[in-house]
Order: C-alpha cells, then structure tokens, then sequence
C-alpha cells in the first residue's frame, strides 16, 4: 500500500488513513474509453470532490465505486483489502452508499417508507416473518425504524414524514434521498450533484448538511459537484478530470492555482 | 367585599401549604401524583413522557448541576429556544437554586439579544441548539456578566471552544455526580423563597423604544394561575399545547404557573413546522392561540373546501348555515328547538366533528384567543362548531388576567368582566386602570416607567382605552390610549379600531391607518399570501413574487371593495366616522419584525413605519396616483438588501358624513 497515514486539514481536522484507493483504473464501453488510468485515494474522514467538465467521465468513476461498473483495467482498493468484481448490492453491505445525479426514489411511497429502504442492507429476518409482522423482524423493524427517525430528525425532515414523495418539491427530494442513503450508515457517501438545479437557499442548506454529516457521524464523502464555490468550500481534497483522464489532484487551493486545471475547467485567462 | 375575601384565600394558600414557589408546586406534585404525566415531547417520530416524579428528578440533576457551575442565588439566567420541556426545566431549576429565569424570543436577532441580557446581567444563558448559541457568541463581547453557556442540541456544537460552553446533559450528569455533596446546599436555597420573591422576568415587546423588564413575584404567578385555574375549572387530567414563545407571559402562566398549580400535563411539538399535525394527535382540552392562528386556520380550511368535491361542498355550507345559527345557543345553553337540536347532531356527525377532528380541537373544553381583536365571523366560526372560544383581556404587567369572558356571556366585542380579584377603573380619558394580586413588582432598573405605570395605590395603567359597557358589566376596548388621537378636523381618531375591521378579511394581513392631525385618514395595506395567492390561482392570474402579485390590479380592485365596505360600517359609529379611509395602497413587503417594524408578538410599530415609509405616507396626502420606493429589507440570517417598487394609490369611496367635532358635544 502507498502512503496510508492521516493528515490535518487547513482548519484543523484530523483525516485518517487510506480508506478506498483506486488504482490505474481504465473503462471502456466498446470503443470508446470512459476513463483512462485513473488513480487516486480517499482518506476516511474527508470530503473529496471530484469535479470536470460535462463528460469527463465523472458519474463514471462514481458508479465503479459503487460497484455498479466493473473496471476494464485497474483495481479497487477498500479498506485495505482489494476488492473482487462485485454486485452494487454487495457494495452496499460493504457500507458505500450513494445518492443520484438524477432522484431515483419511490414516488409513490412516503418518506418515511422511502428512507425505510436505506435499512434494506441491515434486515436479516425472512421475507416471511416480515410478512407475518412476527419475532425478529418485529424487533429488527423497531431497532431500524429509531436510526431512520435520527435521520429525519438530524435532516429535519420531520414535517414531510408522512408525505408522498411525488408531491415534495425537488430541493426536498435531494434531502430525503440524502436521508436513505444516511439510514444505511454508510463508511462512505457518494454524493452525485447534490446541488444540481438548486437556488442558492437550498444549496446552503445542503451544504449545511453535508458538512454536519461528515462532523457528526464521521462519515467520509466523495461528491461530484459543478459548483465551484460548493466545491472549494466544501471540500478537503479535490480531483479533477478531463476527457477520462486525471489532470489535478490536491487540496482546494492547489487545484485552482494548477495551470492545467485553469486550462481545462475553470478558462484561460486573458492577459 | 371581593378584596377582602382574596386576602382569605391569599393569606391561607400562603400559610396552610405553604406553596410559595413553583419548585414547592413541583414538590408536591411529585409527591401527591407523581405518576401523572407532567410534560410530553415528540421526538422521532414518537410522544416521549415524563412524569411528575420523573420531571423533579431531571429539574433537580441540573438544579444541582447549576450549582456546581457556580450559579448564586439572586443571579440571572436567560432562557432562549423553542418550547421544549428541558428549557421549561431549566426555568424551574433556576428558580430552585434562587436564580431567576429570563426567558427571551428564540426568533430575535442578536441585536435585540445584546440589549435584554445586558439589561438583565445574565451570568448565564441556557440556549436551545447551535443557532441561539452563535447569537449569543456573536455578542459576548458586549455582555460584561455573561461567563457560561449551556446548549441543548449539540449538533453542530462538538468544534467550539467548550471553556464557556456546556452541554445540558453534562451538566446534569455533573449534578448527579455532586449530588451528596450539594444536595445540602440545594435544600437550603429550596427552603428559602418568600412569596414576593422574584419568580420570573420578562422583558415586554415593546411597542415603543426599548424592552422593558417586567418583574413578577411568586406571588403574582401563583395568585394568577390559581384564580384563573378556578374560573375555568382546569384539572390534573387537562392537556395543553405548548407553542407560543416562552418568553411570553401567557406562556409562562399556562405551561408552568397552572400547568404547576392544577398539575395538567404540558406537551410540546416536535417543531413549529409539524404543529398542526401535533395539534391533532394531542387534541388539547384547554387551549390558547392569538386570533392570527385561528384565522390561519379558518382560512385554510375555507381553501381546502374550495378543492372539494360539490357534494361535499354542500354538505358543509348547508350544515355551516345551520351551526351558525343554533350552534352558539346551544353552546351558550340556551333554548333551541327539539328539531334544531337534532339536526345540529346530525351536523356533528357529518361535518363539525370530523372538522373540530381535523383542526385538532375535539376535545377542547376552554379555549381562549386574546392580544388582538379577533373577527366576529371568525369567532362565530369556531363557536357554533361547539368549541367553546372565549376572549381574555391581558397584559404581561397584569400576569395576564385582567377580564375574561365567563362561560355562557361569550361575545366577540368585548373583553369580558373583570377576573376574580381584579378591580377596574375608567380614567377621565377613557384609559382602562386594574387593580389586583397580579399586578407585577416593577420594571427592573426603571423606577421612572414603573412609577409612571403603576401608582401608589397599586392601580395599573393598561395604555388601552375602553369603556364598561352598561347591563352586561363586560369591557370594551377601542384602541390603544395614546394612539386614539384627534383629526385635524377635531374628530377622534382610532386607527386600531379601522385596522381591525380591515384585518377581519381574510386577503387583508396588516393595515396600517394614518390621519392623527390629518384632515382625512389613509392607510397602508399588507395582503396575505395564502388567501391572495390561492385566489389568484383560480383566477389564472401568474404572479412571480409577493410584490408582483401585492401590485396586480385585480387585488388592488378586491382590496378597494374591502375598504370601501369598511368606510360604511365606521360611518355607522356617529364617533368614528371620521376615520373612514379616503386613499390607500398596498405595500411592496410584508411587514416584518426583523425589519423592526412590528414587535416580536407582531404588533404594528406605527411610529417605526410611518417613520420608515415617509415617501408613502406623503404621497397619500399630495394627491398623486402613484409612487416609486426603496426600502431596505433584513433577510433572515441578518444580511441587508434593497428593493424597490412603483406603488399605485387609489382613492377609496367614503360615506358622507356630516363632521361633528367631538369637543363641540
């Protein structure tokens, strides 16, 4: 393994140690390459971005963590161990767990039924005794049910509880799917734009979350984001990408000051 | 005759119990009912309880905790958040160790904060979560006393500087620990209150300049919460809502003086948002709210009728008509046909109760509105569905009670007769005075306001002029004493009494009335968004923003009807006719506390805003038809910001009316 020891961030937070590392990793889809030797790690504790311009490969790299895409080339590093082709099932229980550019919950269903889900990973009584409402899976709904209501409430969701989602406004939408991915307690978040299509109001409020998240519960996040101010505030580290390929990577100041990210994403200066 | 039998009651209350205190109410209720529910909170998703016994428990851990802080006796400890019971707790905890509890608007800037605890020298602040706490840190410079602070909600807390900072559960935990040591020490202060202690200070309003400190004694609390308590009947199985800001005086009597005294049980939100939900999974059977929040209500439900299906529809207007019209007989007890009665029944079945189910207010057996006027529609509404709403009459200098309407004498203009124990007097100018065994101890460090107030015959200026009404014994009040003025043309002026009657339309929020020395009377005009915005729905009229729609012409049009409406029914009062509204508009922004245009308990600053708005009030009075504005708003997390606006002015109809000078009569 490379350099596995935590470091300070610039206001004083202790980042542990390498908690997912991504080696060389390559996607292909046919003929064209999504993403090209790419490699780079994530401390456990810290806020990474990852941020490019529109098809640089970004929801790609998100969905290879997720297990939802397996490699071409290249390796997964999780906690230390490396990890095998899996099902994005199975990376769910490994504790990674992941909200969508574009909201994919249950319209239809309540919030609180739809958080519910985020507990999926964690039931371990039959689909019979759920059914029968019976033994285990009386408790284990119980015991789920009081980290779902931590949620609500840490979200302060608590007024939409009952609500269908499909009558929630879209900034409220953003939220509970923020709160089903938090009921599964993950080790790690993945954040795919959570501030798309936001007003400023509700991307402080995200903001506001995302850092709370990270400070109360600990948990390490790794966010696609277009929003530059979002991400130079938010975030400790940064990665950037440009046509599949890697070409910053550094604290939030580093990034910016780098020739050719300044070339790339954010425009050339004219002098 | 009245007030000697009150010196009975007082002299044995205070010698035969020997409850002079809330922590001696406190004890007792632990020791006769302690397994009663004294508070609940819904938190995740569930009603969490506590009983008596469990109450005293936790009140005394940080009573002990407060102790081991260094909390002296006779020191100020300010109170900030919502209605939770570990902030009522920290009330009674305070008042236990000889502290005295200053509780403070959660929604008030840090500005305003600067001020009341300075003024009060609070060593210590209990504040609710990390929002109250940034307030009170961005002020500490300024607050000389200030030394700790201790939060409830640790969320977002866990990176500040912890050296002044403590967390509510530590501090319990540390009075746990210490309990052996200190239990001694806590004993002694519990021992030591006399009845005209300080029990509590809160700072009013203020509709004028700054807050002022109003100190009540045991005495005054526990006199008013008993007398009150026993008007109504109030018992230990009574449930209440708490809602309204704790540093309000009807807050502190309701949740802790009778909540204490008869031993009821004290429930709150899991937060403002989920209120109404709360409201109907509680179900209080005694219950207060301002009119505001029974006009809310009215109006949202008139808005979800309009949704509904015909036949609904006419279900509820048929058996609305009909509960309008028998409903508050029956209520009042009076006689009503066998087939009225029926059919009323029918309507309960059908209509009221599922509505009184869906409003939360099945089982209330008293409700009360007051501060303001409230509608006579509005109150008519609520008692023919058989909710029993009464008008009380107020003031935090009074520890609230100063008239109440008795069962079965319920009308919506006036106030009631004088509670038990206190003596009213008209003065000359019509100023409403009381005396009784609520009357506050003082404005702290204001001898000069308290002796202007109260003289020394203990007779309290209320500010407010009214009138006994002849027969019924029952006051009216008109207006505010120093607002009723006189017209350039010598007619009385009362803007409060135009206002009200403007505010009764649901598209009306605010109206702010000019014409003190004027010839004629103009007024400013807030809409309501909810009534307003639904109604332009309908109407397919598209509107991007509060202003936009406040400058539609239709609503102009609807608003001059309104107006044009209330000038006949002012014209009909031979005193008040003057105040008929000659021009109008409607105002760009909705007035707003934070902006200091009303108080905290939103009452119109007539002084601020005819200040503020000069421009707008010249321009009613020059003739024009229209006028550009700026005016600079505060946005909740205290930024500033500009808007502007073209306002168009129009001219009202008015009743003609032959100008009779008052001082010619």
């Amino acid at each position: 393994m490379k350099d596995t020891a935590g470091y300070v961030t610039a206001d004083g937070r202790q980042i542990g140690g390498t908690l997912m590392e991504m080696r060389n990793i390559t996607l292909k889809f046919g003929g064209v390459t999504a993403i090209s030797d790419i490699s780079f790690d994530i401390h456990e504790g810290e806020i990474r971005a990852i941020i490019g311009p529109n098809g640089a490969g970004k929801s790609s790299m998100l969905n290879i963590i997720s297990g939802f895409y397996t490699p071409t080339i290249g390796e997964v590093w999780y906690k230390g161990e490396k990890r095998p082709p899996m099902k994005p099932f199975e990376v769910a229980r490994m504790g990674v767990a992941r909200t969508f550019q574009n909201i994919a919950l249950f319209e239809g269903m309540t919030v609180l039924d739809n958080v519910m889900t985020g507990r999926l990973t964690h039931m371990k009584s039959s689909i019979l005794s759920q059914a029968l409402w019976y033994g285990k899976a009386q408790q284990e709904e119980m015991e789920n049910r009081e980290i779902v209501e931590k949620v609500i409430d840490f979200l302060e969701i608590q007024r939409i509880r009952k609500t269908p989602v499909g009558r929630l406004p879209y900034g409220l939408k953003k939220r509970v799917e923020l709160a089903r991915a938090l009921a599964a307690e993950p080790s790690i978040l993945l954040l795919d734009e959570p501030m798309a299509g936001m007003n400023v109001e509700e991307k402080e409020d995200m903001s506001r979350f995302i850092l709370d998240v990270n400070d109360e519960f600990g948990t390490t996040i790794c966010l696609i984001e277009h929003d530059m101010g979002v991400v130079m505030d938010l975030s400790d580290r940064v990665v950037v990408m440009d046509y599949g390929k890697k070409i910053g990577d550094g604290t939030p100041q580093e990034v910016r000051a780098d020739q050719a990210v300044i070339d790339a994403y954010l425009g050339v200066p004219h002098e | 005759m009245a007030g000697s039998g009150e010196e009975n009651l007082v002299h044995m209350s205070d010698g035969a119990e020997g409850l002079r205190s809330v922590p001696a109410l406190l004890e007792r209720n632990a020791r006769q009912f302690g397994d009663s529910p004294a508070y609940r909170e819904k938190e995740f998703g569930i009603w969490q309880s506590w009983t008596w016994a469990e109450t005293a428990e936790e009140i005394e851990a940080l009573a002990l905790g407060l102790i081991n802080l260094g909390v002296n006796e006779g020191d100020y400890i300010a109170v900030i958040g919502r209605n939770r019971p570990s902030l009522y707790w920290s009330m009674v905890a305070a008042q236990m160790v000889g502290a005295i509890p200053v509780p403070l608007y959660q929604d008030a800037v840090a500005e305003e904060m600067r001020y009341v605890l300075g003024h009060c020298g609070a060593r210590f602040v209990i504040a609710a979560d990390q929002e109250q706490v940034d307030k009170v840190i961005e002020i500490q410079e300024d607050l000389h006393q200030f030394e700790h602070m201790i939060y409830v909600d640790p969320r977002g807390l866990r990176k500040y500087d912890h050296t002044q900072l403590h967390q509510y559960s530590h501090i319990q935990a540390q009075g746990r620990a210490a309990h052996d040591e200190l239990i001694g020490e806590l004993g002694r202060r519990r021992a030591n209150p006399s009845y005209d202690d300080t029990c509590v200070m809160l700072y009013t309003s203020g509709t004028t300049g700054k807050p002022k400190g109003v100190v009540l004694s045991n005495r005054n609390i526990i006199e008013s919460a008993k007398s009150a308590s026993e008007f109504d009947n109030l018992r230990r199985d009574d449930e209440v809502l708490a809602y309204l800001p704790m540093a309000w005086v009807g807050d502190f009597i309701f949740s802790i003086g009778q909540a204490y005294w008869t031993g009821f049980c004290v429930n709150c939100p899991e937060s403002a948002d989920t209120l109404m939900t709360d409201l109907r999974e509680i179900a209080p059977t005694y219950y207060f709210a301002p009119p505001r929040v029974f006009e809310t209500q009215l109006t949202q439900i008139m808005i979800r009728m309009e949704d509904a299906s015909p036949t609904k529809q006419k279900l509820f207007h048929h058996f609305m008509e009909h509960a309008r019209r028998v409903g508050p007989k029956i209520l009042d007890g009076e006689a009503v046909s066998f087939g009225d009665r029926m059919k009323y029944r029918l309507g309960e079945f059908l209509v009221y109760g599922p509505l009184k189910n869906a409003m939360g207010f099945s089982k209330v057996r008293v409700g009360y509105t007051a501060g303001e006027a409230i509608g006579p529609e509005i109150f008519d509404f609520y008692r023919s569905l058989g909710i029993n709403l009464k008008q009380l009459y107020g003031q935090t200098e009074a520890s609230v009670f100063i008239t109440v309407q008795p069962d079965g004498e319920v009308r919506s203009d006036t106030v009631g007769v004088p509670a038990p124990g206190v003596e009213l007097k008209i003065a000359e100018n019509g100023e409403v005075f009381y005396r009784s065994p609520g009357v506050f101890v003082e404005y702290y460090k204001n001898a000069e306001s308290t002796a202007d107030t109260k003289d020394a015959e203990g007779w309290v200026a209320t500010g407010d002029a009214g009138f006994i009404e002849e027969g019924s014994g029952h006051l009216r009040i008109i207006d505010r004493a120093k607002d009723v003025g006189k017209m350039a043309t010598g007619a009385m002026f009362a803007p409060k009494y135009v206002e009200n009657k403007l505010k009764f339309y649901p598209n009306i929020l605010e109206a702010v009335v000019f014409g003190a020395g004027r010839d004629r009377c103009t007024a400013f005009i807030n809409i309501d968004l909810t009534a307003v915005g639904n109604w332009a729905e309908r109407n397919n009229i598209a509107y991007a923003s509060y202003q936009e729609l406040a400058g539609h012409p239709r609503v102009l049009e609807t608003i001059q009807s309104h107006i044009e409406e209330v000038n006949v029914s002012v014209a009909e009062d031979p005193m008040l006719s003057g105040c008929q509204v000659h021009r109008f508009l409607i105002l760009h922004k909705e007035l707003d506390a934070d902006d200091g245009e009303m108080t905290r308990t939103r009452k119109v600053r007539r002084k601020v805003i005819g200040e503020k708005f000069e421009d707008l009030v010249n321009a009613l009075y020059d003739g024009s038809d229209s006028v550009y504005t700026e005016t600079e708003v505060t946005y909740e997390d205290g930024r500033k910001g500009k808007i502007s606006a073209t306002l168009q002015i129009r001219d009202a109809k008015v009743v003609p009316v032959n100008a009779k000078p008052m001082a010619a009569e």
